[in-house]
């Protein structure tokens, strides 16, 4: 379910590392608790951002959501079809559906964030919680 | 994301059934209650354009009987229950002293001597104690939410669906009235009313028979394309539809003019609580009314933003939301009255962003006759 080469926040987002190259996204987990995605709100590019920092909403048809970055970086590159069907998060969140691309400042930071295993006993931990 | 406290949540007697069917659960009004099953856009579509199945046990009813039934009725509600025949149900609210909504209702009439109320989940309890405290007439009042489960039947096909489980002339049901029946060998009172601007039924039973109802309901009408639905489409549904939902934009606050409910509120039917005060409301005028509007940019109003007009605040959005079927992005809201013209530009403030919105008259959505 979730992969194993991505890192993983506990705000629900996932980042995978190629080179200096973070790609950022929400995870399946997330995209389920929101629900039906109808907008995202994506940065402009070139918007430096530190670990932590918001950098856009995710929109169901329920709420809004915040999402943030998992670690310090500049943001490279948008996924500019998330415009017009924001729905793709539902659909492949772990994929088609990432949100930006940044360049890492640190790539070690990364390796600070959950790996999968954790990720998923992180998220177990929290349907258990809500009575899942 | 925080999870509810599901431990002090009242459940409905479907609760196990809407797990089997995959159903997100939330909190609403002290009950864990199904959100959406297939999701809310889906299930919102089914509605409009077939049919919705929705568990809305978590409802209260509250049943007032005897000789001063009728009395107690219009001395706490604001619509005039004395124009209603047997058999027929009315939208009334529940007044406070001073003319605002302690809820707002559904008055079945039963009999002269018994009335049935329909009333909000959150409410149920605090209703039943504000009508027991004004009840000088001898009517008996019951707390009877736990004797029914209500299910919501909505959509172009409800009544061909339905009619494949009952022996009741659907067909002579109009409108607002309500008669009792069977439906899969189970007394209901089987009422033509609902929540989402659609044709549609409510039943009310007995909760042990619950699943077999449900389920029946199901199975007659997958054919037509029918759907589990949760809340989500409920609210999605009834917004595009332009009804309040108390809590929103109904509150002890608001009153029956400035919810533009003066439809429900009839001065000449004699006294009743609150009535001095929405008299002299009446004279001094509005200080604010409720609007719909739809927002002009792709940016989605929520709950509790602010209305500014310039740079000043001028209200706050009482319910905003993506309206599936229209495709447009609406919401509701309290402004002072000369912002309340259909066609005023208004600004909502989005998270420190404002975005444009134009005020539209109300419903947003009008079922196709």
């Amino acid at each position: 379910m979730y992969p194993s080469d991505y890192r993983y926040t506990r705000e629900h987002e996932w980042i995978k590392l190629e080179g200096t190259i973070g790609i950022v996204g929400i995870t399946d987990y997330a995209q389920r608790a929101l629900g039906d995605i109808v907008y995202v709100q994506l940065p402009q590019l070139g918007t430096k951002l530190e670990a932590s920092q918001s950098f856009g909403s995710v929109e169901s048809v329920k709420a809004a959501s915040d999402l943030y970055c998992p670690v310090a970086g500049e943001v490279i590159e948008v996924n500019e079809a998330l415009n017009r069907a924001p729905g793709m998060i539902n659909q492949d969140p772990h994929g088609a559906a990432w949100i930006i691309k940044i360049r890492v400042a640190d790539p070690s930071q990364v390796q600070g964030l959950m790996d999968a295993d954790a990720y998923q006993a992180y998220v177990a931990e929290k349907e258990q919680e809500a009575g899942h | 994301m925080s999870p509810p406290a599901t431990e002090t949540l009242r459940k409905t007697a479907l609760h196990a059934t809407h797990r089997r069917l995959g159903a997100r659960m939330v909190a609403f009004g002290g009950w864990e209650m199904p959100v959406d099953y297939s999701g809310i856009i889906a299930e919102h579509l089914a509605v409009r354009t077939a049919a919705g199945l929705f568990d809305v046990s978590h409802m209260g009813e509250i049943e007032i009987r005897g000789p001063h039934a009728l009395e107690l009725v219009q001395w706490v509600t604001c619509n005039d229950a004395a124009r209603l025949s047997e058999g027929q149900a009315q939208y009334s609210g529940l007044m406070s002293e001073q003319g605002t909504f302690v809820d707002d209702l559904l008055v079945h009439k039963i009999s002269a001597m018994h009335y049935l109320l329909c009333v909000n989940a959150a409410n149920q309890d605090a209703d039943f104690e504000h009508i027991c405290a004004q009840n000088r007439f001898g009517a008996v009042v019951e707390n009877a939410g736990a004797r029914y489960t209500q299910l919501a039947l909505q959509g172009p096909k409800a009544q061909d669906i339905l009619a494949r489980l009952t022996r009741t002339d659907l067909t002579a049901l109009r409108y607002y009235r309500f008669t009792f029946g069977e439906v899969s060998g189970v007394s209901c009172l089987i009422a033509r009313t609902g929540y989402t601007g659609e044709d549609g039924f409510e039943l009310y039973f007995a909760p042990e028979h619950s699943e077999r109802v449900w389920n029946d309901l199901l199975d007659a009408g997958q054919r037509d394309g029918l759907l589990p639905c949760g809340l989500g489409a409920r609210n999605t549904l009834r917004l595009e539809a332009g009804m309040c939902l108390y809590g929103h934009e109904l509150d002890r606050t608001t009153t029956p003019w400035e919810a533009r409910l003066d439809w429900i509120c009839k001065l000449d039917k004699g006294d009743f609580l609150g009535r001095q005060s929405l008299v002299a409301q009446r004279q001094q005028g509005l200080r604010r009314v409720l609007v719909g509007f739809e927002m002009c940019e792709n940016r989605i109003a929520r709950d509790g933003y602010p209305v500014l007009a310039g740079e000043h605040e001028i209200g706050r959005v009482t319910s905003g939301s993506p309206a599936p079927f229209l495709k447009k992005n609406i919401g509701m809201a309290y402004v002072p009255p000369e912002y309340s013209a259909a066609g005023v530009e208004l600004r909502i403030g989005i998270r420190g962003q404002p975005a444009a919105a134009r005020v539209v008259s109300l419903p947003f959505y009008q079922r196709p006759k």
